[in-house]
C-alpha cells in the first residue's frame, strides 16, 4: 500500500486503462495543454499525445454528443466536463441520448462512455459553481451514477467505469482531489465494483448513510460520537444509481436507526429518495424517524461565513444522530 | 422508344437509375401506407412523413457505400428504407411490434440497424449532429473505412448543437457529410423567418468547410452533390455542409393542419415539383426508361408496402418481459441486491 492523493489515484487509474486498451481516450476542455482544470490529467498529453488526450472547444453539447458517437463507434471515451455545473449544457445529450439509446433502439447499441465531472461546494465558488446535482442524473434509467470518496475507490471505480458497457456519470468533488489515502502499490491490479456501497466504519447503534466529500465529515462525526459511547455504522454509497439497497437494509436491521448525510439540497434529491426506499424495504426494523442532514435550501452564497452556514458540518451530523439515539446509550 | 444503355445521368447506369426510381416509389408508397395505417389507429404517437423529400434520401444513399453510416432526424423512415432496411421491419416498428427494427420500443422516430449502419433517428432536433461527429471520430481514430452522413432539417440549423458540431467537425477534419434537408418549414416556422441568412453557404464558410446549395427535387443533382462530399470525407479532407432544398408534401406530422402555408403553395409544389415526376421526365427525355418500367416499379413498390403492413399486422406484440430489458447492457435495474453479491 502507498499513500497518495485522490487526484493522483484517479490519474493513475485513467492512465492504466489507456495503457490497457487502445480504444480508451480522454477528451475535454483544457485537459491537454493546461493539464486539466484540477490537474487530474496532468502529464497524460505528454505521454499519450493529442490523438488520445484531446483538448476540445468550450462546447459541452457537441463534446458530449461526440463522446457518445465515439462510444457508438466502438471507442471507450472518457469525457471530462470541467464541472458538474457545466454538465447542464450537456444534459440533453446525456439524458435524451446516452441514457436512452440502448432501450429505444431495442438493445442494439452500447454506449460505453464515462463522463467525469467534479461537483460540490465549499471553495467559495458561488451559486453557479457549487452544486452537487448527482440526483438529477441518478433519476434517469439508463445511466450509472457514482461518486467515489477515497483514493482507493476513485482509482478502482474509474477503471471499472471505463470497462463498463453503459454510460457512467462519474462525480468527483472539488475538495476531494487533495485528500490522501491508501492505494495498492503500482502494478497491483484492482477494480472497485460500480454498484456496491461500502461500510467505511462498523457500528451497532446507528447507520449513517453518505457519499462523496460528506463521507469524511461523517467519519469525523462518528469518531466523536464514539467518545460519547455511540457506535455509528458509516455506509459510503459510492454508487447513487444503482443503489446497494441490501447493504443498507442489512445495516438498518442491525441498528434500527438511520441518518442520511449529504451535501445536496433537502427536497427531491438522493437523501429523500433513499429515505423512501428504506421505509419501503425496512420499515418494520425502524425504531425512529430517519434524520436528514443536507445543505441549506438556498443557492450557494459566496461569503465564507454564509457558505459555511449553508454546508452541512460535523456538528449537524452529531446532532442528527443524538436526536434519535436513546438517552440510555449516551455516556454523559 | 429506344432504350439506351449509356450512362448519361450523373454517371449512373440505367439499372442503377431504375433502382433509384424504384426506391423513390417505395418510399412514397410506404409512407402513403403508413398514413393509412395511422388513420386506422394501427400506428400511434408522432409520425413524420417523408413524402416529397424522396430524392434527398435516395440520391444521398446512392452516393454511400454499404459500410458507411447514417445518423438521422425523426423523419427517417425513408432513410432507413433507402439504406436497405426491410420495409417490414420499418412498418413493424411503426406498429410497435417485436419484429420492428427496434423491437417496438422506439417507434417512428427511432430506427436502428448495426448491420446496415443506420444509427438512429433522433427525436431531439439537432442531437444527431454531435453524435454523427463522434461516430466519424471513431472512424478517424481506428482507421476503419467508413464515413458518416448526417441528415437534419432546416430547424436543426437554429439549434446551438448545429454550430458546435460543425465547428468541431471542421477543426478535427472528421469524415462526415452534414446534409440539411431544407423543406422550408421547421414545423410551422418558415425558414425565411428563422434564418439570418438566405442559404447555408455563409454558415459553411463560417466553419471553414465546403458548402453547396442543391436542388433536392432532382435525385440526380442530389447524388452529384453528395458524391464528392463523401469522397472528400473518405480521403481525410474533412466535412461538408450541403443544403438540399426540398418540400414536404404533407404536414410536419400526422396532426398538422398546415395553417402556416397556403393550399396554393402546396398544390404548386406537388403538381410541378414532384421529385418522382421530375425524375421520370428526365429518364424518358434521355431515353433511359419507359412508362411501362415506371408502372412496373410502382406496382412492385405498392405491393411491398402492402406486404410490409401485412407483416406488421401479423407480427406479435412485444412480451411484457421486454419492458425491463435493454435499459442497461446486463439488464440490471436501479437497485442492486444481495443475491447478486453471493
Amino acid at each position: 500500500m502507498r499513500t497518495m492523493t485522490y487526484r493522483d489515484a484517479l490519474r493513475e487509474g485513467i492512465r492504466e486503462e489507456m495503457l490497457r486498451d487502445e480504444r480508451v481516450f480522454i477528451m475535454g476542455e483544457d485537459i491537454a495543454g493546461y493539464g486539466g482544470t484540477y490537474a487530474v490529467t496532468k502529464g497524460l498529453f505528454e505521454e499519450f499525445g493529442e490523438k488520445r488526450v484531446r483538448d476540445t472547444p468550450l462546447a459541452e453539447e457537441v463534446i458530449t454528443g461526440t463522446a457518445i458517437g465515439a462510444a457508438l463507434g466502438g471507442l471507450r471515451p472518457i469525457l471530462e466536463l470541467m464541472t458538474i455545473n457545466f454538465s447542464l449544457l450537456a444534459s440533453d445529450l446525456i439524458i435524451n441520448s446516452a441514457a436512452k439509446f440502448r432501450y429505444m433502439f431495442g438493445g442494439q447499441p452500447q454506449v460505453p462512455l464515462v463522463i467525469r465531472m467534479p461537483g460540490g461546494g465549499g471553495a467559495q465558488r458561488g451559486a453557479q459553481h457549487s452544486q452537487m446535482l448527482e440526483s438529477l442524473y441518478a433519476h434517469i434509467p439508463g445511466l450509472k451514477v457514482v461518486a467515489p470518496a477515497t483514493p482507493y475507490d476513485v482509482k478502482g471505480m474509474i477503471k471499472a467505469a471505463v470497462r463498463d458497457p453503459n454510460p457512467v456519470i462519474f462525480i468527483e468533488h472539488e475538495l476531494l482531489y487533495n485528500i490522501k489515502g491508501e492505494v495498492p502499490d503500482e502494478g497491483v491490479e484492482y477494480t472497485v465494483p460500480l454498484e456496491r456501497g461500502d461500510i467505511k466504519r462498523e457500528g451497532s447503534d446507528i447507520t449513517i448513510i453518505t457519499f462523496s466529500r460528506m463521507l469524511h465529515v461523517v467519519l469525523q462525526a462518528a469518531e466523536e460520537l464514539a467518545k460519547s459511547g455511540i457506535e455509528a455504522e458509516v455506509i459510503d454509497l459510492r454508487s447513487i444509481r444503482p443503489i446497494d439497497i441490501d447493504l443498507i437494509t442489512d445495516s438498518v436491521k442491525k441498528t434500527n436507526r438511520v441518518v442520511i448525510a449529504e451535501e445536496g439540497w433537502k427536497y427531491y434529491g438522493t437523501g429523500q429518495g433513499l429515505a423512501a426506499l428504506i421505509y419501503e424495504h425496512a420499515f418494520d426494523y425502524m425504531d425512529a424517524p430517519i434524520q436528514h442532514v443536507n445543505s441549506a435550501d438556498v443557492p450557494m452564497p459566496y461569503s465564507k461565513v454564509l457558505e459555511r452556514a449553508a454546508l452541512p458540518a460535523k456538528d449537524d451530523v452529531i446532532n442528527a444522530v443524538k436526536a434519535i439515539v436513546p438517552e440510555a446509550l449516551v455516556r454523559r | 422508344m429506344a432504350i439506351s444503355n449509356a450512362t448519361s445521368l450523373g454517371g449512373l447506369t440505367r439499372s442503377q437509375l431504375l433502382e433509384m426510381h424504384y426506391q423513390m416509389l417505395l418510399l412514397r408508397r410506404f409512407e402513403e401506407k403508413s398514413a393509412e395505417e395511422y388513420t386506422r389507429g394501427k400506428i400511434g404517437g408522432f409520425m413524420h412523413l417523408y413524402i416529397g423529400q424522396e430524392a434527398v434520401g435516395v440520391g444521398s444513399m446512392q452516393a454511400l457505400r454499404p459500410e458507411d453510416k447514417i445518423v438521422c432526424s425523426y423523419r427517417e423512415h425513408g432513410h432507413a428504407l433507402a439504406k436497405g432496411m426491410e420495409p417490414g421491419a420499418v412498418m413493424a416498428e411503426l406498429f410497435g411490434k417485436i419484429t420492428g427494427c427496434s423491437k417496438g420500443k422506439g417507434g417512428s422516430m427511432h430506427m436502428w440497424s448495426n448491420e446496415l449502419g443506420i444509427l438512429g433517428g433522433n427525436g431531439i432536433v439537432a442531437a444527431q449532429l454531435p453524435i454523427a461527429a463522434g461516430v466519424a471520430l471513431a472512424a478517424q481514430y481506428t482507421g476503419e473505412d467508413y464515413i458518416v452522413a448526417c441528415f437534419f432539417g432546416d430547424g436543426a440549423v437554429d439549434e446551438g448543437a448545429f454550430h458546435e458540431a460543425l465547428n468541431l467537425a471542421s477543426i478535427w477534419k472528421l469524415p462526415v457529410v452534414y446534409i440539411c434537408e431544407n423543406n422550408q418549414y421547421s414545423m410551422g416556422m418558415s425558414v425565411q423567418k428563422a434564418w439570418a441568412v438566405d442559404n447555408l453557404l455563409p454558415r459553411a464558410a463560417a466553419y471553414n468547410m465546403p458548402g453547396e446549395v442543391v436542388d433536392g427535387m432532382d435525385v440526380v443533382s442530389v447524388y452529384e452533390a453528395v458524391k464528392p462530399a463523401v469522397e472528400r470525407a473518405r480521403i481525410g479532407n474533412g466535412p461538408t455542409l450541403l443544403e438540399i432544398k426540398t418540400y414536404r408534401f404533407r404536414g410536419h406530422s400526422m396532426t398538422d393542419p398546415s395553417y402556416y402555408r397556403t393550399r396554393e403553395e402546396e398544390h404548386e409544389w406537388r403538381s410541378t415539383r414532384d421529385p418522382i415526376g421530375i425524375f421520370e421526365k428526365k429518364l424518358t427525355d434521355a431515353g433511359l426508361a419507359t412508362q411501362a418500367e415506371f408502372d412496373e416499379n410502382d406496382a412492385k413498390a405498392t405491393q411491398v408496402a402492402e406486404e410490409a403492413a401485412e407483416f406488421a399486422e401479423n407480427s406479435p406484440n412485444p412480451g411484457l418481459e421486454e419492458l425491463y430489458t435493454d435499459v442497461m447492457v446486463d439488464n440490471s435495474g436501479a437497485l442492486s441486491y444481495r443475491y447478486e453479491r453471493k
